[in-house]
């Protein structure tokens, strides 16, 4: 087991129930520990069923997942303690305060009473929420409700965070209070993986990336060293020379 | 238990904060069990303390249509109003409101009063005795016609025509006698010993059959109020089905399968919440029945001696209905289809379960259907312990019934989290 990994996917084969179209086939991809790591790719490339099967949401059909040295599996509930996700939806409770869904899933990551009043407070804090925090999220704009998305995936300051496109449809303000706080997380030993269409700012927060297209990944490693061996000069440049122009459904 | 005492604050939470779920479960059933109770009530009343309006058309002109109007007066169900054209029937129906018109036939006298000749004189024949009246046979007496309101529905119709016929048996069986006495005593039969012979000397007690012996009468009340309970602990489907379907759509599902709680103190936060929901429909409204009901001029609801037996009915009951609509939600796509399904489900299960139609009237496919429904099993129990004073003993069969119908509606639930890849 290599104690420098924070994933490692091992010859991995995932197909959705009744598509007969494989979706990946022996896939392997290595994250150390601490990285901030870019995982990109144009619309159905599979950037987002690779984080469901990473996080645990979807079961590989072959080889095996790996987080922090132990195996992602629907039935290890240990594993979920090691790592956050942030979904690409909202995926909180409209209804409540952003208090009282940081109180639910701070139970439900695992948090003690106090724990989770002393994560809410500092949350809140540090994301601008704090005058807001007994009020309905329902009623909160596109860039707050990112923001207590992001909260609720880091409330039990995970080893490991998952984003799924964090910043789509937020302000410049917002993109950089959210981009900044990630840098912070990453400084304090959080590693990063990260997917998003925004390849500026991707291409400012991650160190490693991985551009996957068709289900398979096409090219991998330190971004300064990717940019220079395809040599283009930005990430951009990059994505449409190795994937093309053609529109993605 | 934290967990578990933070789900269940959560769901209470977003259940309070749901407007218009709150006003489905609590308002709308309880407007239903008073307009149903009101109607059922006055229909009850209709026949046992108001008079049903009818109008008589009297063609005839001799004695015995005036005996039959008396007799029809005297069964004590009808206000009668005598109208003198036929043909006005009907108008004259919907002018003055009444649900019955009578037409008596112009000969309807003088056949009587040949049929009395003719059946006292085979009776003198019988006798031995020499019958100067009997000749020959004599036609039959022309019938009487009975219009009536179609919103009469068919159980007070055979009423109508059973009391109308013992009247005319009446004026019948009187004319006989009094020929048959004039034909052995050539003098008239006296009103006293007529009145004797005719009249019942046998009255009838009527008494509900009980379990613990009391003789309490059951009104509207104690038909509906916990029929209308069972439909409104079923009615959290408009918000919990709801709910369900939400948590899906907006990805709360998929984050709470990456965090390391099981889901199934998910689902069991939802059950003890929506549970309370469904204990408090049913005190509400039985609280209703009690104390409200006598102030809009309702029966009170009486509630069974064995109010320990009621909680349980009343808790498992709350139980399947959560149940039911957390399997809708899970197998649901939107919102709309677990609220459209829902209702309709609910009305179907209602009707099979004996709710709007009794399941002992249902006959055949109907009947198996009925076993089906967890409402049959639940009506079943609060019919033993409201009207038949039952106890926990008696409807322990029931309770098993619905049991077995939760438990294969939860197993039905986890098959649809596992397939859809929830769990």
């Amino acid at each position: 087991m290599n104690e420098s990994l924070a994933v490692s996917i091992e010859n991995v084969g995932f197909r959705y129930p009744g598509n007969t179209d494989v979706s990946f086939s022996n896939l392997n991809l290595q994250i150390a520990k601490g990285e901030r790591f870019g995982l990109f790719g144009p619309n159905g490339a599979g950037k987002t069923t690779l984080m469901n099967l990473m996080t645990g949401v979807l079961s590989v059909n072959e080889g095996s997942i790996k987080l922090l040295g132990q195996k992602v599996d629907g039935r290890n509930k240990a594993v979920n303690k090691l790592f956050g996700f942030v979904p690409q939806d909202l995926s909180f409770y409209q209804e409540l305060s952003p208090a009282e869904n940081l109180e639910f899933f701070g139970a439900w990551a695992g948090l003690n009473k106090t724990e989770i009043a002393k994560q809410t407070d500092e949350l809140l804090h540090i994301l601008g929420l704090e005058d807001v925090r007994n009020k309905a999220v329902g009623k909160f704009s596109g860039g707050m409700k990112r923001r207590v998305n992001l909260a609720i995936g880091v409330i039990h300051n995970p080893q490991l965070l998952f984003l799924d496109e964090p910043t789509v449809g937020v302000d410049v303000q917002t993109r950089h209070a959210i981009i900044s706080y990630l840098r912070k997380l990453n400084e304090n030993g959080t590693t990063l993986i990260y997917t998003s269409h925004q390849l500026s700012e991707a291409e400012d927060l991650c160190e490693h990336i991985a551009l996957i297209d068709e289900g398979k990944i096409i090219t991998q490693g330190n971004i300064n060293a990717v940019l220079k061996e395809h040599s283009n000069e930005s990430l951009e440049e990059l994505f449409i020379n190795l994937t093309g122009k053609a529109y993605r459904n | 238990m934290f967990k578990l005492w933070l789900s269940i604050k959560k769901d209470t939470r977003i259940l309070l904060r749901d407007k218009v779920g709150i006003l489905l479960m609590f308002i709308m059933p309880i407007i239903l069990v008073v307009v149903v109770t009101s109607i059922q009530n006055s229909t009850f009343e209709l026949v046992n303390k108001n008079k049903l309006p009818i109008l008589i058309c009297n063609k005839d002109t001799g004695k015995a249509s005036v005996q039959l109007i008396a007799a029809i007066n005297k069964i004590g169900m009808f206000k009668v109003t005598q109208i003198s054209k036929e043909k006005a029937v009907a108008d004259e129906m919907h002018d003055q409101d009444a649900l019955l018109g009578v037409v008596i036939p112009a000969n309807f006298s003088e056949k009587v009063s040949a049929k009395a000749k003719n059946v006292s004189g085979k009776a003198l024949t019988s006798f031995g005795l020499q019958a100067d009246t009997v000749k020959k046979e004599v036609s039959g007496i022309d019938p009487l016609t009975l219009y009536y309101n179609p919103v009469l529905q068919e159980s007070l119709r055979f009423s109508v025509q059973g009391a109308i016929q013992s009247a005319l048996q009446l004026v019948e069986s009187r004319q006989t006698l009094r020929t048959l006495y004039f034909s052995i005593n050539e003098k008239p039969l006296p009103e006293k010993l007529e009145n004797e012979m005719l009249s019942s000397q046998t009255t009838i007690n009527m008494f509900p059959v009980s379990k613990d012996g009391v003789r309490t009468t059951p009104n509207a009340s104690q038909h509906n109020v916990p029929a209308w309970t069972i439909f409104a602990m079923f009615f959290v489907i408009m918000s919990l089905g709801g709910s369900v379907v939400r948590e899906k759509i907006s990805g709360s599902f998929i984050r709470l399968k990456t965090l390391p709680t099981s889901y199934l103190v998910g689902l069991l936060s939802k059950q003890i919440t929506y549970l309370g929901v469904t204990l408090l429909q049913a005190i509400v409204i039985f609280s209703m029945g009690i104390w409200l009901f006598p102030y809009i001029g309702l029966p009170a609801l009486n509630l069974p001696s064995d109010v320990f037996a009621l909680f349980i009915v009343t808790l498992v009951c709350g139980w399947c209905a959560v149940s039911y609509s957390i399997c809708v939600g899970v197998f649901a796509e939107t919102q709309e289809q677990a609220n459209g399904f829902g209702a309709v489900s609910i009305v179907i299960l209602a009707c099979i379960g004996g709710l709007m139609v009794p399941s002992f009237a249902m006959q055949g496919l109907a009947k198996t259907l009925s076993d089906f429904s967890p409402m049959h099993w639940c009506l079943q129990a609060y019919y033993t312990l409201f009207l038949e004073g039952g106890k926990l003993k008696d409807v322990l069969n029931n309770i098993g019934s619905l049991i077995i119908i939760t438990l294969i509606i939860q197993f039905i639930t986890y098959l649809g989290l596992k397939r859809k890849n929830l769990i």
